[in-house]
């Protein structure tokens, strides 16, 4: 391995919302926060699950207003830098002045793998505060690699400073990401970084095949606290980085306590579970966006169908991420075809 | 003036986009009172302003100066459709306005008021300029309005999906303008106290059909007499979108069982989340019927046209 360090962009306050079902205490950010910086994490973002204005009945309403998150956890980082995501569609430009002036350092604009032009005023935006612009090419598992390259050089010509190759559905095997990392390296010239998500049981094995083929960043959460069976655990990503020889700026120990100490015990209060159980199972198998998993539980209590039929429909159907309103759609369709009845309760 | 020997009012279209060649073809087949005299654009090889020549509609490619350069048309024109993009519109606005043409904006530019047809068609004649809001905003007010008039809605919210290849260029750099623009949509027309829009593209092949879900916090009410409500009003988009249904009737979950608790807003227990799923067949006139994106708001902006021409015409006749 080269003499690189790896940026590590933690996503235990932004993903983990989504296991939170948005419902993180101040509190709790805080002080996760002030150990991700203590530990050496470069970039920790914070925003709901689906990111600025994902305030919606559609995704789900935090607890608190997203100004309050942001300001709470600017006020105790003395290293890393904070970041925001964003959505085109969902979040808008006004949204992200609202919130820039709270200590905002990075700003991540996010679009499905395929929609990269939506992003190009956001980028070019971002670009003109002084920030450092990330691209998120979500569900990048549904195109090959070198349809994501002409999408990433939209993104990297709006002036984004790294693209990154989003796993979201957990669908993707370490060949799978290797390709991807490799061609958009050889054909950019800005960074590429890597987003996992768990279901598959790939999240560290598939960041260690970024790293290898030449990622510049990797997102990772503590405990891999996020949607569907979570992100890359982060503790575990550096044990891992550390074996490998691929350095880092994070602190291990520092790391495995804040997992042990702070991350655990607010899940079990909480009685968040983030595991491969058969449904999170199924949004890998079926390359389905990992922030359904909770929607889709809950329609199959309310409509009465089976998860994992929601899912694989979802799937079948090549929805993308933020159609979570399809979730209500699907299970209704799939509730009514078994005669069931849809009725106010 | 114009408008005399055929007993038409004539009109343009500035933007050769997919809106642009889709108002076009509907015109053109359907309008009693309109005719287009120019579909002005700014790429020479632009489908829709081949299209245009096909059809024989004179074209010009060099923008909004291409038309005013026809001193003869401009004299003519009453009505001028803006089907370019925000930005766009935001310039040429106020030349239209000098003109004292009428502008009906299909942009999310929003200068002028906002008309919903089904909602308040005839509310702006005396106006200049009216803004169509955008096409999510066209599938989902009428929605909010037919829960609002029966009910106080606390907040509505809209998702709208359209197929990746139904977004011009246009759309995509106004993706912010549609989401702002339809929110103050849902609010000032739909009657809602909040409004929130969301807009996806998706790319699936074959591509998908518009969907638009409508969610709305309602207060205590009968959920049959707001069913009804939103029964008719379908009825009514339908007799302009004859592809605009329901996916299932509307949902109502009682929020004293699932409250929604809205940071900086506040937190409702009682009444209804009344949650419609919307499902917008296009007519197939330009694009295939997928994008019903594009039919309901150009089937709105000859309802709204149709009108202004009327009104136009049956002045003349008094002047006379």
């Amino acid at each position: 391995m080269s003499d690189k360090k790896v940026i590590i962009n933690d996503v235990t306050l932004r993903d983990g919302m989504h296991a939170l079902s948005h419902q993180y205490e101040l509190e709790d950010m805080v002080q996760i926060a002030k150990a991700l910086d203590e530990a050496g994490v470069d970039i920790i973002e914070v925003t709901h699950g689906d990111g600025l204005a994902g305030n919606a009945i559609n995704y789900g309403f935090s607890k608190y207003e997203e100004e309050k998150y942001i300001s709470a956890v600017a006020d105790v980082l003395k290293r890393a830098k904070l970041d925001v995501l964003l959505l085109p569609g969902i979040g808008t430009i006004e949204d992200l002045e609202r919130v820039i002036d709270l200590g905002v350092k990075v700003v991540r604009v996010a679009t499905h793998c395929t929609e990269a032009d939506i992003s190009i005023q956001h980028i070019e935006y971002s670009k003109n505060r002084g920030m450092d612009v990330v691209g998120f090419l979500m569900m990048a598992h549904m195109i090959p690699p070198a349809e994501l390259v002409k999408q990433a050089k939209i993104m990297e010509g709006a002036g984004a400073d790294c693209v990154y190759v989003v796993d979201s559905a957990g669908a993707m095997l370490p060949q799978d990401v290797a390709d991807r990392v490799k061609a958009l390296k050889d054909n950019l010239s800005c960074q590429v970084g890597f987003h996992a998500h768990h279901n598959l049981s790939l999240g560290v094995a598939n960041s260690l095949s970024a790293v290898q083929s030449g990622a510049d960043r990797i997102d990772a959460s503590l405990c891999g606290l996020g949607a569907g069976a979570g992100n890359a655990p982060l503790e575990v990503l550096i044990a891992v980085f550390d074996r490998a020889g691929i350095r880092t700026n994070c602190d291990l120990y520092k790391l495995m306590d804040a997992a042990e100490e702070l991350v655990r015990p607010m899940m079990k209060r909480k009685g968040v579970e983030v595991v491969i159980d058969r449904d999170a199972l199924s949004l890998g198998y079926a390359g389905v966006y990992s922030s359904f998993l909770l929607h889709a539980k809950r329609a199959s209590k309310r409509f009465g169908v089976d998860t994992r039929d929601i899912l694989l429909e979802l799937g079948r159907r090549k929805m993308v991420g933020g159609q979570e309103d399809m979730i209500v759609d699907v299970a209704v369709e799939l509730a009514k075809k078994r005669g069931k009845e849809v009725e106010v309760e | 003036m114009s408008a005399e020997r055929n007993g038409k009012v004539k009109c343009v279209i500035v933007g050769s986009g997919n809106i642009g060649t889709d108002l076009m073809i509907k015109i053109l087949r359907y309008s009693k009172n309109l005719e287009l005299v120019m579909m002005v654009g700014i790429d020479p090889n632009s489908d829709g302003l081949a299209r245009a020549k096909r059809l024989g509609v004179e074209t010009t490619y060099e923008g909004i100066n291409g038309f005013l350069k026809r001193k003869d048309l401009v004299d003519q024109v009453d009505i001028i459709f803006e089907a370019t993009s925000a930005k766009a519109h935001l310039q040429n606005a106020p030349i239209y306005r000098e003109l004292g043409k009428i502008a009906i904006d299909l942009t999310p530019a929003a200068i002028g008021p906002y008309v919903v047809p089904p909602v308040n068609l005839g509310a702006h004649l005396d106006k200049l300029n009216v803004n169509l809001i955008t096409c999510g905003g066209q599938a989902t007010i009428p929605m909010v309005y037919a829960v609002s008039r029966v009910v106080p809605v606390h907040y509505a919210e809209i998702v709208s999906s359209v197929a990746s290849k139904s977004a011009g260029p246009g759309t995509r750099q106004n993706i912010d303008e549609f989401t702002q623009t339809t929110a103050k949509g849902l609010v000032a027309i739909g009657g809602a106290r909040r409004g929130k829009a969301i807009i996806i593209l998706n790319p699936a092949e074959p591509p998908i059909i518009m969907r638009n879900t409508v969610y709305t916090i309602a207060d205590e009410c009968d959920p049959d007499e707001v069913t009804e409500s939103i029964y008719s009003m379908v009825n009514e988009v339908k007799k302009y979108v004859p592809g605009y249904n329901l996916k299932s009737e509307p949902i109502f979950d009682p929020l004293d069982k699932y409250p929604i608790r809205i940071p900086g807003y506040g937190e409702f227990n009682k009444g209804y989340k009344v949650t419609i799923l919307l499902e917008i067949e296009g007519a197939g006139h330009y694009l295939p019927k997928y994008a019903g994106n594009l039919d309901i708001m150009t089937s709105a902006a000859l309802r709204v046209g149709e009108l202004f021409a009327e009104k136009i015409l049956s002045e003349k006749t008094l002047a006379k």
